[in-house]
């Protein structure tokens, strides 16, 4: 049950675009362009109809698994139910036919918007001011690092170029790490799975740019040092960056501003209940603390008062020592409207009751998944679990086939061979919006399938079955990429 | 409570029972008690639906929307119509709400569809291999520089100072931390200096990055500036609006080593300023030092086509900290836009939009330097975007403007002040002779 | 599988020696560790390395590896078959499957390598670190 290409549905002469015919005097294009930069043949795309362009996608959608589809716990990924009326609010026309660079006065809605959704995720977050300009989490690690580097570099101390990264970290951290010019040191994790405090002191020195944490971290495990932590890198004089992929667990519980963090990246789309669009578009706004607020990318929203004593909304672009731009224009405006709709949906009672049953929900899966597969860190978790089926690799099955099991049941998978220092690690992270019935089937179907890795091992490792392509084949696929029509 | 949450009490009981813990906060005692939040977070109180409806609507009429006045502003984000059926195939919740094609097997929509966005974008910019898309035009620019350092082992960047503004400025940042000095090369007559370029060449140029149509509107002469940027064995960046590609020469063609864009001009709305989807494009020989996803075809067990996420080895979950580049989620279903838009239009119809954008500007160019007070910048031949001065002040000229519903061009002393009280317009397909007409009037009535 | 008459580093290179120039691969151990090669990243013919520096890399769908130069030298042939055919390098690890050829600095060096015996001794301590 594959599709084929649109450009395989083609026939000459064909199209689905209604354009209006001229209705200025025509002149010769060759008259209006330089001779050598006219097209001589049209780009080779598609001739096919509108029927066929809204059947075609329309199918291919068909072949997609989304949370609307069913349970979706990819750890780290926060696949949470994305409220329909949060669609709508994003396509309102006021907000849709916004020109970035219409008069701010004619913008005063989506500036307000702008501006108090900054005030809401400093309150959230537990930091000063945020950036809006990010357009995805990595986007926003690239920004706090930068904001970093600057401001060792403003103080004279070019030498902090060292980033410190536990082993159980996102490769997004290291890559980001060296984008902005840092050299990464890794540092091993403890045995509970937190930072190894004296690792990190060994680690510290006047190299040091800063640390670079996920807390909760990406084994889904609060560090009860954080305090420590950052009070360690803070009196060697580096910063500490908090990698807010996971603040989902701890909305109104805990603020990552509180803890000791200098700068921190949220990303709307995993904890704010904005959808993940196939991979974006996304939004990571990044915050700070008041001391690097001159650092911030600009413009940023204020609010004014004008002379007759209105509010008024405006682009600030001054910033003193501010790293630059990080996008054109303000960042995923559509992005923001939508977390804006979720925050002002839920209120600060609704966000502490999503992450208490995120937190509720992973609890109560690890308990009972704990029996059927090793859990390496066997304590309390946040919204989410690692787990690895390293004791079902005698049967010769592997993670990668217990995810393609599970989409014949259904399911989509955990994230898988993540983090790095579990072996044949499944992560998995519930979300709260799932109910237990749905927890409960998912779990049956894991137990089903550590049954039937010792009973039928074949039936697993040939998984999956019922999906519209069985497995496919990467290696050919990497050894001779075929990767245009 | 207004959440988005399934379980009851009895459910919640139950749970809390199989965990072994009588309450929910014991699940939370890891977090040291000095940082545990006691009281509520200071936020709005919740609304229900209808209440928000309410809201939003509020908020967004305080905006004035393109929609509801003539726009003739553009300058890197577009008014171009956006095809109905677009709107409709990307809300389809199986394409929005799922995440990076992880699993191939449950995610052939979206790994097909990016397989044909990067088919397509390969077509326009005549470019052996695209990837799923950047954040925008202005982080494509940027990592396309990186690229071009990475492969030629040179730190220094020339940019056309008529490439977009906005982009030079993300471009000097992601620079800095690299340590790549970035030069811009001078565009007085609005076309980027072939003797600058000459001038400021060298050996250890790693790329030379030309926007074409330029951000003043203007088509350069892009054979002549590749053919002096090979001569030093540099990468040519073109940074190309691809609406334009429909009638001009593929970037490709006349000697681009990477071509990239801002695609949001494809069938997506002005958002404010985004979400954008910028494009990013290359030759064979450099795809596995490209930055982003990519999406290859392949077959499954039983030999059918199908498609994955490949030659990931470049990218940050497995080369870490000698990845190509950090990113990771992009714009998939804005680039999905763009693709259906692509596929509606065809290979007729984007020619056709693209010459529907050349004779309505060159249309309302020439009624406008016709009138008294009206002066063109510039010369050379341009696209969908002209830059005119009158006897006033850009900022009074809009606000007359905006009095009868017009939205004007921009005020380009606001990013290039020798050029103060130039204006740079757009016109698209979407204006039509009688919208060109009533600005002719208007600009003419305004003394 | 450790071929009796090479020589071998502990980033799994294997070395073999013939009239002054020294071919190089990787092991079979490494071959199987990374999986299905799909992409090998040779250096230029004239490229010149210390001992220990990366010369290249190896890549799978799922991991990358740097190759090291097992002694210094400089790069005098590389096999380029494995641009075409990468899984040579899982198929024929010690033969087809070699990478570059090397006219070392200091032939001094390759004593400083380990025989087949160490090799798989080596070897055996690395899977005890496992468990």
């Amino acid at each position: 049950m594959t599709s084929p290409l649109i450009i395989e549905l083609s026939l000459p002469g064909r199209s689905g675009a209604k354009l209006p015919v001229p209705d200025v005097p025509v002149k010769d294009v060759a008259s209006l362009l330089p001779a050598g930069m006219v097209r001589e043949e049209p780009p080779n795309l598609p001739e096919v109809s509108e029927v066929d362009v809204v059947r075609h996608y329309t199918r291919l959608s068909s072949l997609n698994y989304g949370v609307d589809t069913g349970f979706y716990p990819l750890g780290s990924c926060t696949m949470k139910y994305n409220p329909k009326i949060n669609e709508d609010m994003a396509a309102l026309p006021g907000f849709t036919g916004l020109h970035p660079y219409q008069p701010e006065h004619l913008a005063q809605g989506a500036l307000a918007l702008m501006y108090r959704l900054e005030r809401y995720l400093c309150e959230i977050a537990g930091m000063d001011r945020f950036t809006l300009q990010p357009a995805a989490g990595a986007h926003g690690e690239l920004t706090g690092m930068m904001i970093i580097k600057a401001y060792h570099e403003h103080r004279g101390e070019t030498q902090r170029t060292k980033v410190i990264i536990p082993d159980s970290a996102h490769g997004t951290n290291p890559a980001t790490a060296t984008m902005v010019g840092c050299e990464t040191v890794t540092i091993p994790s403890n045995e509970r799975g937190g930072v190894d405090l004296d690792a990190l002191r060994r680690a510290v020195g006047e190299d040091t740019a800063g640390l670079m944490l996920t807390n909760p971290n990406t084994l889904g495990l609060f560090d009860e040092n954080i305090i420590e932590v950052c009070r360690i890198v803070h009196e060697a004089g580096g910063l500490v960056y908090c990698d807010g992929a996971n603040m989902n667990a701890i909305m109104g519980m805990a603020r990552p501003g509180d803890m000791g963090f200098d700068v921190v990246h949220l990303n709307l789309h995993k904890t704010f209940g904005t959808p993940h669009g196939g991979g974006g578009p996304g939004s990571g706004p990044v915050g700070v603390k008041e001391f690097l607020v001159p650092y911030l990318p600009r413009p940023l929203v204020d609010r004014i008062m004008d002379p007759t004593g209105e509010e008024k909304y405006v682009l600030n672009y001054e910033g003193k020592h501010s790293i630059g731009r990080v996008k054109s224009f303000y960042g995923n405006f559509g992005v923001m409207v939508k977390a804006y709709a979720y925050i002002r949906t839920l209120g600060a009672r609704g966000l502490k009751e999503a992450s208490e049953i995120a937190v509720l929900n992973a609890n109560y899966q690890k308990e009972k998944l704990k029996h059927t597969y090793k859990l390496p860190y066997d304590r309390t978790c946040m919204h989410e679990f690692v787990l690895s089926a390293k004791n079902l690799k005698e049967t010769g099955v592997r993670t990668l086939d217990i995810a393609k099991r599970l989409l014949d049941y259904g399911f989509h998978p955990g994230t898988i061979y993540f983090p790095l220092i579990v072996e044949e690690a499944m992560m998995i992270e519930p979300t709260e919006t799932e109910s237990k019935e749905t927890l409960d089937r998912f779990i049956e179907a894991l137990e089903k399938i550590a049954q039937e890795a010792a009973e039928n091992p074949e039936l697993v490792t040939g998984a999956p079955h019922t999906t519209p392509v069985k497995r496919l084949d990467d290696v050919t696929a990497a050894r001779k990429p075929v990767l245009r029509w | 409570m207004a959440g988005y949450v399934p379980h009851n009490e009895k459910e919640k009981k139950l749970m809390l029972e199989a965990i072994g813990i009588d309450s929910i906060d014991e699940l939370f005692t890891d977090i040291p008690a000095e940082i545990r939040l006691t009281g509520d977070l200071d936020l709005p109180p919740a609304m229900s639906e209808i209440e928000l409806v309410r809201h939003m609507g509020e908020l967004s009429r305080k905006n004035t929307s393109t929609g509801e006045k003539l726009c003739f502003l553009g300058a890197g984000a577009y008014d171009h119509y956006v095809p109905s059926v677009v709107k409709h195939l990307v809300q389809r919740s199986e394409f929005y709400t799922a995440y990076t094609p992880y699993q191939a097997e449950v995610s052939q929509g979206t790994l097909q569809s990016i397989f044909e966005f990067q088919s397509m974008i390969c077509e326009l910019t005549g470019m052996d291999v695209a990837n799923a898309s950047m954040y925008d035009g202005a982080t494509a620019v940027a990592e396309a520089a990186i690229m071009a350092c990475r492969v030629t082992g040179r730190k220094r960047v020339l940019v056309s100072e008529a490439v977009h503004p906005e982009y030079r400025q993300v471009l000097r940042t992601y620079a800095r931390g690299l340590q790549l000095m970035v030069e811009e090369i001078a565009a007085g007559d609005g076309r980027t200096s072939a003797g600058e370029l000459e001038k400021t060449m060298g050996q250890d140029v790693g790329c030379v990055i030309v926007q074409n149509p330029n951000f003043f509107g203007i088509v350069e002469d892009g054979p002549s500036l590749g053919e002096i940027i090979h001569r030093y064995k540099a990468l040519y960046i073109v940074c190309a609006d691809p609406i334009s590609l429909g009638l001009l020469k593929a970037p490709g063609d006349y000697g681009a080593d990477i071509v990239v864009g801002e695609a949001q001009g494809l069938g997506n709305s002005l958002n404010f300023g985004g979400p954008y989807v910028g494009f990013f494009a290359t030759r064979k020989k450099y795809m596995r030092k490209m930055p982003g996803r990519i999406v290859g075809q392949t077959v499954d067990r039983e030999g059918k086509r199908g498609f994955v996420l490949t030659i990931q080895a470049r990218e940050q979950h497995i080369r870490r900290e000698k990845a190509t580049s950090n990113i990771c989620s992009n714009e998939a279903l804005c680039a999905l836009a763009a693709t259906i838009y692509l596929s509606c239009l065809g290979r007729q119809g984007l020619r056709q939009v693209a010459e529907l954008c050349l004779q309505k500007a060159r249309y309302a160019y020439e009624r406008l330097t016709e009138l008294e007070g009206v002066e063109p910048v510039f010369t050379g031949p341009f696209f969908k975007e002209f830059v005119i001065k009158t006897k006033r002040h850009p900022g009074e000229v809009n606000e007359y403007l905006l009095q009868h519903n017009i939205i004007g061009g921009l005020d380009l002393g606001r990013f290039y002040p020798r050029l103060s009280g130039g204006m740079l317009f757009c016109v698209t397909e979407a204006r039509s002779r009688e919208d060109i007409d009533y600005l002719v009037d208007r600009m003419g009535a305004l003394k | 599988m450790i071929p009796k008459n090479l020589k071998y580093s502990k980033e799994h290179e294997w070395v073999k020696e013939e009239n002054g120039i020294v071919r190089v691969g990787i092991t079979d151990y490494a071959q199987e560790a990374l999986g299905d090669v799909v992409f090998v990243e040779l250096p230029e013919v004239g490229d010149s390395f210390a001992a220990g520096e990366a010369f290249g890399s190896v890549e799978s769908v799922k991991a990358v590896s740097d190759c090291y130069m097992p002694v210094s030298g400089t790069v005098k042939t590389v096999n380029e078959a494995l641009l075409e055919s990468p899984e040579l390098v899982n198929e024929d690890p010690y033969g087809k499957g070699w990478m570059i050829e090397i006219e070392p600095d200091n032939k001094e060096e390759l004593e400083e390598l380990m025989s087949a015996a160490e090799y798989e001794e080596y070897l055996a301590t690395l899977e005890e670190g496992d468990e």
